[in-house]
């Protein structure tokens, strides 16, 4: 008690200051708990936070160029992309000597990979090459320039040149360029033929097509969850085992059923055929297309918009309504100027669950979109497991999660991320 | 005003049945006439009805049989926002996502009433309750008691003429509610309203209104002013249920000139007032108010039967002294006496003889 009179620290019983003694009496707590959380830690981080990092490290990499190639991009140095000349003598030297070292490790054919992700064709300049050249003596056998394109003619075009310096650095923005339908030529950042354009398109049909999701799962869910938290108990736990039974079951189930479903020989048409609403020789076309992955997808995403509405919902009291309506509004005043403003961070919560997880589905689209309802997931899978462009799967898989983090942003500002309740 | 006639009731209940399995009545014929300006209040143990009485009244829920009437119509078809009655909730249901402002003007926006004239209403409303400076709060940030108030000018603000309270003082803490208790009967007299207030705290249906009415197993067991309801209670649930209450049991001897003389079940004669006992060899419960017993020789009144009885407890509570007795058998008698200068305290053991007028005991039904 006398402590508090004094000036100074606030000292404990046994003279040292209290802040000091509160720490020290606190550490063993924080530590267990720090003990308690540790495997998750770990795990997450060798799981989750690495892996993240190393993606985003390899949007940007482009070492691969500068160790293949060490010489000859610094013979580059001098000279001007610009001109319409080759370059000289010095530079195909290097290259020659740069070769024959990779060709003996094997590690040509790389960055012939690399390279050829930005200039197609440059990948067979360099392995065919890159087998002649091992059996080069590289001190004697000049010169080059001739020697080389003799090889193959490849090594005469200039743009094969512009390709090497200007993907020479050891970091590069070509992968996040190529992924918006940019490329950086000569002269800076250019668009790509048309041909070659289609990032741009997956990544707006796959915001637009997640957005139609999310709506369908609001209108479709939020009756649902009102009656879930309006209901006696007993049958709200019956519905709400209804709701979670696709939870129970393999999304890959759920996914094949709805091709059965949704097929032109499938049960709707068929149905839709006997009733005769639909001619036979004219039945709906409903999957393999971006009908398809939204019906598919907001029946699968469905529960994980219910959940936190529900949860939110059971929180508003019925008296609520009650009052309203005592006060004089009528059921749908009652409803829209009481009811649904309470239960709106529940329909935001749910909202960006549903997005988020839809922004990055890949299964569904894959099984039911056809060609034209994939997702930019499905491009990503592509780039990471059959093209091997991990570089380019890397910046679209950035791009997804800046465009993620930056929406969250946004409803942070607009509804804030306070108002979000899971349960 | 407790023989208000059949023509000058503002509210009405004429034979209202409620049930809500098609199997029990939790309403059991009601008949209610209530004239304008009242406070009544429906007084009872939780299940007993009176909740349901109340939601009948407001629209909530619809009554089985029987006519409900306001004002001389009846009201069974007309949805509650349509019917014009003001209502306190249990726990306020101020909307959290409005001001306080925004609450208030509520009712008087669906009622499509000017900008001017609403923010006049609103001021004056919360001027009301002297709570003027929180128009811009938010519910979460006043106190229970402040959010009693704002209730009850939000149920008060569109100028109803009748106002339903459902417990609204039940989650208060004692002082202020008995705060509450005084200013709402106040407000409600000074306004002239008429309300119907449901609690089952007896303290607070006795000093706050101009009739009770006690409910028990869908009933009306009595509807009376606080004064009638305690001192003369017309069947033992009452009794019981108001105020403090002791009870001996026992067989009726004899009636004659409005005294019942009864004979406990270990045999000791009492004079009683019967109530509802009509002939000798009815059982009855014979009920007792503790301040009404008397225990100084010298006050006790001549010629009346007296008790034996023997201390078992003595509490000094301040203000009284509430002992405890043995009394033919029974454990649980008590006394409660003031605490006077002259005033005699008994002590644990002591074996003291008490009494009482006959027409404080009641012998009511068994």
């Amino acid at each position: 008690m006398s402590d508090t009179t004094q000036n100074g620290p606030v000292l404990a019983a046994d003279g040292t200051p209290l802040k000091r003694s509160l720490a020290k009496a606190l550490r063993l707590q924080k530590l267990r708990a720090l003990m308690l959380i540790a495997p998750l830690l770990l795990f997450i981080l060798v799981t989750f936070i690495l892996p993240v990092g190393d993606m985003l490290f390899r949007s940007v990499d482009n070492r691969i160029v500068q160790e293949v190639l060490p010489k000859t991009v610094v013979a580059l140095e001098s000279w001007d992309p610009a001109s319409s000349e080759l370059p000289d003598e010095a530079v195909f030297a290097a290259l020659a000597v740069d070769m024959k070292a990779a060709a003996e490790l094997k590690v040509h054919t790389r960055v012939a990979k690399r390279l050829n992700y930005e200039n197609p064709g440059m990948s067979s300049v360099f392995r065919k090459s890159g087998r002649k050249i091992r059996k080069w003596d590289v001190e004697n056998d000049g010169p080059y320039k001739e020697r080389l394109i003799e090889l193959n003619e490849g090594w005469a075009d200039l743009e094969l040149w512009r390709t090497i310096k200007t993907y020479s650095g050891t970091r590069t923005a070509g992968y996040f360029l190529n992924a918006v339908d940019l490329k950086l030529g000569a002269e800076g950042v250019e668009i790509r033929p048309e041909t070659e354009r289609i990032y741009n398109t997956m990544l707006v049909r796959t915001m637009r097509m997640s957005l139609i999701i999310t709506f369908s799962c609001i209108m479709l869910g939020y009756p649902v969850a009102w009656l879930l938290a309006n209901l006696p108990t007993r049958k709200a736990n019956l519905l709400m085992i209804l709701v979670l039974l696709p939870f129970w079951t393999s999304l890959l189930v759920r996914t094949s059923s709805w091709k059965i479903l949704l097929q032109q020989q499938g049960v709707i048409n068929d149905v839709l055929v006997w009733i005769g609403l639909v001619a036979d020789d004219n039945r709906l076309v409903l999957i393999n297309n971006e009908l398809g992955t939204i019906i598919a997808m907001t029946h699968i995403l469905l529960p994980f918009m219910i959940l936190p509405m529900y949860s939110v919902m059971q929180t508003i009291q019925p008296t609520y309504l009650r009052a309203a309506k005592s006060l004089g509004a009528t059921n749908w005043t009652a409803f829209w100027r009481v009811y649904f403003p309470q239960s709106v961070p529940g329909i935001g919560a749910g909202s960006i669950l549903v997005f988020i997880l839809a922004v990055g589905y890949y299964i569904t689209p894959a099984l039911v979109g056809g060609t034209k309802g994939t997702f930019i997931s499905n491009l990503i899978a592509y780039h990471i497991s059959t093209s091997g462009n991990w570089g380019l799967g890397a910046a679209l898989g950035s791009i997804l999660l800046a465009v993620v983090l930056l929406l969250y942003w946004v409803y942070d500002k607009i509804v804030g991320i306070d108002n979000v309740k899971l349960g | 005003m407790a023989d208000a006639s059949n023509n000058d009731a503002f509210v009405e209940f004429e034979r209202v049945q409620k049930s809500y399995d098609g199997e029990n009545l939790v309403v059991k014929d009601l008949n209610l006439f209530m004239p304008r300006g009242e406070f009544l209040t429906m007084l009872g143990p939780s299940g007993s009805g009176k909740t349901t009485c109340l939601m009948m009244l407001a629209g909530f829920e619809t009554a089985t049989h029987g006519d409900i009437r306001l004002g001389g119509t009846s009201i069974n078809n007309i949805p509650p926002h349509k019917r014009g009655i003001g209502m306190v909730f249990q726990n306020y249901a101020l909307f959290p996502h409005m001001t306080i402002a925004e609450n208030l003007a509520f009712p008087l926006e669906v009622r499509k009433i000017g900008k001017s004239d609403r923010e006049a209403k609103v001021k004056r409303a919360l001027d009301m309750v002297e709570m003027g400076d929180f128009g811009g709060r938010r519910p979460s940030q006043l106190s229970g008691g402040q959010q009693q108030r704002i209730a009850l000018a939000r149920a008060l603000v569109f100028e109803p003429e009748l106002v339903l309270m459902d417990e609204p003082l039940g989650a208060l803490d004692k002082q202020l509610r008995e705060k509450m208790q005084f200013e709402i009967t106040h407000l409600a007299h000074r306004l002239g309203i008429t309300v119907v207030y449901v609690t089952h705290d007896q303290t607070e249906a006795l000093t706050m209104s101009d009739r009770v009415a006690v409910f028990e197993d869908g009933r009306i067991q009595q509807l009376a002013p606080p004064d009638k309801l305690y001192e003369e209670p017309q069947n033992s649930f009452v009794a019981q249920f108001i105020g403090e209450n002791n009870t001996l049991e026992g067989v009726v001897k004899e009636i004659s000139n409005g005294v019942a003389l009864v004979q406990l079940d270990g045999g000791e004669l009492i004079d009683c007032k019967p109530i509802n006992v009509t002939k000798p060899g009815e059982r009855t419960r014979v009920s007792i108010r503790p301040e009404r017993v008397e225990y100084n020789k010298e006050r006790l009144t001549e010629g009346v039967h007296t008790l034996k009885a023997e201390v078992l407890e003595f509490i000094y509570m301040g203000d009284i002294f509430r002992t405890r007795l043995r009394v033919a058998g029974n454990d649980e008698f008590i006394i409660k006496t003031r605490n006077a200068p002259d005033q005699v305290r008994l002590k644990p053991g002591q074996q003291i003889e008490i009494g009482w007028l006959p027409e404080d005991c009641r012998a009511l039904d068994a």
